[in-house]
């Protein structure tokens, strides 16, 4: 190991303990590492595409989560090799990134790994396959390009955008009733998207689920359901017009932040500070009626004093709402959040059309929509369904979709899907391949290779032959020079057009994931050397 | 090469077959062990818990035997989640969905050992789903416009369902009960509303449902037991010391005569609020806080009865009974709104003294008071009810009704079975598969009557085809027997929410591939 020896020859401690610590070099190393990032590429792989298969996963406090979300997977799985962990945050950042994708990023690294082992086993150094990957992923990063088409949306024409997010829909488990979906999902994102900036900000649409009922009671709400009740059971349940207070100081006597102590010793004191109290109450209900607020929403509690006068002089109000749905409420209402009630004026009362209170079920379940408010790019997104696993797995499905909606309004350049995209990419970088003098040109080839396996995954796992379909699709792309075929995962017939099938991903989505997956087998294929502390 | 482990110690992972194999068997284990409580001639469980005093629970219910089960196979944690979620938002059909889901995956099982792809049973359930639904909504029957018929459909289903538990043998006079309670709600299905209370003693027949409200609670000592025309102030504030809510305040005194008098004008304080309590021209005074015995003295001099430590929602219905409103302040005693009752007075049930609130305003809450020989009884017979009482307001809201003994799943499995016969392709297997299951359950109910089965659902099938027939088991006479004439009905609610939940849950279960279990956290053992 890493010994040295000085003059003498005694021994020079180079690496502490290293006794304790395993280790791996070379092209062991390399290989142990490829070998891992496959195994985490394996386990995904069959969820790739419509046909996909779904995870159970079992969490250590025993909570089942039944998922088909690359992400979710990988973030669940607890992973102990540092290459699958990786693999996970390769995962992640399309996720944070894109949003969508996430398995398909973690299929191309794997097939990317593996191309490289063989190329490793032929004697080629690590470096060189890297660069060969670097210029491949290039090639084939201008090649998505030059094959993307834009189109046109707008505010009326939203077909292609609904047409988009139903193909990231069809590999969920929600496939059942993706068209109603995907219209929700098109529709809150067009809701709060700044058309003009290109912008969307996710963080306006709020997705909320219940259990019971059933998937097609999903509904979108343009306004916010905070689980909150009326802090008095006997509080009006439906404001019409409500002008809204929207507070975040409580309805308590105030406690000031420096120590204080109030001495009693007279009876005089204690009367005049009991008196103080009881108009103190009155003052802060009396500022919020005088300014012409019908509905009080508060961060903080209410005494029950406070909340009997608040009932008292007819102002309905919300408590312990927190400071997230505090904030939409702010935004969608249009009104300022007061930190004081000495602040409140008129104008800082939001406004909505509707707010009403809603009970589910059989339980006591409560939940208050605010409706028809004044400005209404907050929107909430209600999923129903019949189990808690359904409700998180539809959660992440709508994210998805969302996420794809937005990409395609920042950058309306679209791929065709169902493998297509990847097939020309691979005939595009195969035939560059051979103008590169050098080494290079066999990784850039092994490229190409790897470019296929994802079409491959998806017609293994539609139950189709995979090499013959991928060799007659490819030949036909050849042929008629046309990008647009792809796999035929949903068995609509012998026409491979995606383009007919209305099978689209984003433009960006897919780069994203040719550059993601590249980037992170070139660090893998670096790695020589693996030091980690041993067990015991 | 070996490939390195990539999970933690302990995590586990199965994959493909080994996976599937394992939710079906966790499955269908639940299933079996819920399936014998179904229908009027299902056997009940014991249940022991582990925790301290191993108490003991029988029940015939779905949810709660489910719900103290403790599982470790995820495929079966699936299965208990959509019964408890069928008993929050139904409330009935808890084991029925269980049964049904499990039917699905033993037949899709089946389908899997022939070779056919999971994807392609999913798509033939979604199909048969879909269909039987239709079918459904064909035969469903409302009788929304006429009070009277509403209301024996409403007797119908809610003995319908408590003739599979423990009430069946006063089923008629529960039934009663919990459609009189329910109809009092007006349309809401806050079944908070309506109070349960439990005592032992007596025969279950002894239970009755009170008109008015009875709040488990003694009468304060020296104060009038027996109130005619009562003015009820219904309160939620402090009667013990009204402390001084301005934060940092506290008492510093110098010497004794201080202390006194400090005391002196507390005392004061209290009296001053009872005096506005009285103010309000009460002769009740509700709080769901304690009264300490110096304002119960006040009160008692004053001759108003005042009654401490009403519970939240003992509060709450009794503001929606009298039609008061709940107050924590006691200026204004113009405005507030007192509530009212004709007469309050102490009754006895069993042993135990409680206060009863007769001739009320609203009448929109109301109490069922159960006796029974012992708790298990009494608990069993609580379940029982809540059972029905859910199933009733849930019919309020949605009036279609259906019939019941299997006749729905007969229904649904004939349109089912016509699908299956006119789909081409290996979906037609997994459609008729879903018939198949939907037949179980007339199958089970039979097979729990100690019914010949096979005999009586082969009946059942040839009396179903024929148009618009009414046939579904007679479990008392063990014979095939025509459902309107029985009385047998359901909710369609209900059966559609166990239909749906029961596809959905099969479908999740059979999409997985893979199952990874992370290793359990490590707890640290305080047994």
């Amino acid at each position: 190991m890493a010994l040295a020896f000085d003059e003498y020859g005694r021994p020079f401690i180079i690496l502490k303990e290293q006794e304790q610590k395993t280790r791996l070099r070379g092209i062991e190393a390399q290989k142990a590492n490829i070998s891992a990032g496959k195994a985490v590429a394996r386990i995904l792989q069959t969820s790739l595409g419509p046909k996909g298969m779904d995870k159970m996963l079992q969490s250590p406090d025993g909570d089942v989560t039944i998922t088909n979300d690359g992400a979710t997977i990988l973030e669940q799985m607890d992973v102990d090799n540092q290459i699958a962990k990786l693999m996970v945050e390769l995962s992640r950042s399309q996720d944070y990134e894109i949003g969508d994708g996430t398995t398909g990023v973690v299929v191309m690294a794997g097939a990317l790994l593996e191309q490289a082992e063989r190329l490793l086993e032929r004697g080629i150094h690590p470096i060189r396959i890297a660069e060969g990957y670097e210029m491949a992923s290039r090639i084939a990063v201008e090649h998505l390009e030059h094959i993307a088409q834009k189109f046109d949306f707008g505010p009326t024409n939203v077909e292609p955008l609904v047409q988009t997010c139903m193909t990231t829909l069809s590999s969920k488990i929600v496939n059942r009733c993706k068209r109603p979906l995907a219209e929700i999902s098109v529709k809150a994102v067009l809701s709060v998207a700044d058309l003009e900036r290109k912008d969307v900000n996710l963080d306006l649409i709020k997705v909320e689920g219940k259990v019971g009922g059933k998937l097609e009671d999903t509904e979108l709400i343009y306004g916010i359901t905070v689980d909150k009740d009326m802090s008095h059971p006997q509080m009006p349940k439906q404001i019409q017009d409500a002008k809204i207070a929207i507070l975040t100081c409580p309805f308590e006597p105030p406690k000031p932040k420096t120590k204080h102590k109030v001495d009693i010793d007279t009876v005089e004191k204690f009367q005049t500070l009991r008196q103080q109290e009881q108009k103190y109450f009155d003052d802060m209900v009396q500022k919020c009626k005088d300014v012409g607020a019908t509905l009080v929403i508060c961060q903080w509690g209410f005494d029950d004093e406070a909340n009997h006068l608040l009932m008292h002089r007819n102002l309905p109000a919300v408590r312990w709402v927190g400071g997230v749905e505090l904030e939409l409420i702010a935004i969608a209402t249009g009104g300022r959040i007061v930190p004081r009630f000495q602040e409140l004026t008129p104008e800082k009362l939001g406004r909505a059309g509707l707010v009403r209170e809603k009970s589910f079920g059989t339980t006591k379940d409560k939940m208050l929509y605010i409706e028809h408010c004044a400005n209404s790019r907050a929107v909430t997104i209600f999923i129903r369904g019949g189990n808690k696993m359904m409700i998180e797995e539809t959660k992440r499905s709508i994210h998805d979709a969302l996420c794809v909606a937005r990409n395609l309004i920042r950058n309306n350049s679209i791929v065709y899907g169902g493998g297509s995209a990847e097939i020309s990419c691979s005939i595009a970088v195969e035939a560059a391949a051979d103008k590169y003098p050098g080494v290079e040109q066999y990784a850039i080839r092994a490229f190409a290779d790897a470019l296929d396996s994802v079409p491959m995954a998806l017609a293994e796992n539609s139950g189709l032959q995979p090499i013959e379909t991928l060799s007659a699709v490819k030949s036909q792309q050849i042929e008629e020079n046309n990008p647009h075929f792809g796999i035929d995962c949903n068995d609509v017939g012998t026409n491979d057009d995606m383009r007919e099938q209305n099978v689209f991903e984003t433009l960006i989505g897919k780069q994203q994931q040719i550059l993601l997956a590249t980037q992170v087998v070139k660090m893998i294929l670096k790695i020589d050397d693996v030091i980690s502390p041993s067990d015991y | 090469m070996a490939i390195e482990k990539i999970f933690k110690d302990d995590a586990s992972e199965e994959k493909g077959e080994r996976a599937r194999m394992a939710s079906f068997v966790g499955a269908i284990a639940i299933t079996d062990l819920v399936k014998t409580t179904l229908g009027p001639k299902g056997m009940d469980k014991i249940l022991q818990s582990t925790g301290r005093g191993h108490g003991v629970t029988v029940t015939n219910d779905g949810a709660t035997i489910l719900k103290s089960l403790h599982i470790d196979n995820p495929a079966a944690k699936v299965l208990i989640d959509i019964s408890k979620v069928q008993d929050d938002e139904v409330g009935d059909g808890t084991t029925s969905v269980v049964v049904l889901a499990g039917e699905l995956l033993r037949e899709a099982e089946k389908l899997v050992a022939a070779k056919i792809h999971p994807m392609t049973i999913i798509s033939g359930y979604r199909m048969a789903a879909e269909c039987a639904r239709n079918a459904l909504l064909q035969r469903v029957a409302d009788n929304k416009g006429s009070a009277e018929k509403f209301r024996s459909d409403l007797m119908k289903i809610a003995m319908t369902t408590l003739s599979s538990k423990i009430l069946s043998q006063d089923k008629v006079y529960f039934a009663q009960l919990a459609v009189d309670a329910v109809m009092r709600l007006k349309g809401s299905t806050n079944l908070e509303a309506i109070q349960i209370i439990k005592k032992p003693g007596g025969s279950l027949r002894d239970s009755f449902l009170d008109e008015g409200f009875i709040l488990d609670k003694k009468i304060g000592l020296g104060q009038p037991k027996r109130i005619e025309n009562a003015k009820i102030l219904v309160a939620n504030t402090a009667m013990d010391t009204d402390k001084v809510k301005i934060y940092g305040a506290r008492v510093r005194v110098d010497s004794m005569s201080k202390v006194a008098e400090i005391e002196g004008a507390e005392k004061e304080k209290m009296r001053e609020k009872v005096q506005k309590i009285i103010a309000h021209g009460i002769n009740c005074f509700v709080n769901r806080q304690l009264i300490y015995n110096f304002p119960e003295e006040l009160f008692a001099d004053a001759g108003v009865l005042a009654i401490e430590h009403a519970d939240f929602d003992g509060i709450e219905r009794l503001a929606l009974v009298t039609g008061g409103e709940i107050a924590s302040t006691f200026d204004n005693p113009e405005s507030v709104k007192l509530g009212h009752c004709d007469l309050i007075e102490e009754i006895m049930i069993g042993e135990d003294k409680l206060i009863h609130f007769s001739g009320v305003e609203m009448g929109q809450a109301c109490t069922i008071v159960l006796r029974g020989a012992s708790h298990h009884v009494l608990d069993e017979a609580e379940r029982s009810l809540h059972d029905a009482l859910c199933v009733l307001s849930q019919t309020v809201n949605d009036t279609r009704v259906l019939f019941g003994g299997g006749w729905p799943e007969m229904v649904m499995a004939k349109e089912v079975d016509e699908l299956a016969r006119k789909t081409p392709g290996k979906k037609s297997h997994a459609i008729e598969a879903f018939s198949r299951a939907l037949v179980a359950i007339p199958t089970i109910i039979a097979d729990n009557a100690g019914l010949d089965s096979a005999d009586l659902v082969a009946q059942l099938r040839a009396a179903h085809h024929k148009e618009g027939c009414n046939a579904g088991i007679d479990v008392i006479s063990g014979s095939v027997g025509d459902m309107a004439d029985l009385g047998i009905s359901e909710s369609f609610k209900v059966k559609q929410a166990v239909l749906l939940s029961a596809t959905e849950a099969a479908e999740m279960i059979l999409r997985v591939d893979e199952i990874i279990t992370c290793a359990p956290r490590q707890r640290e053992d305080r047994m």
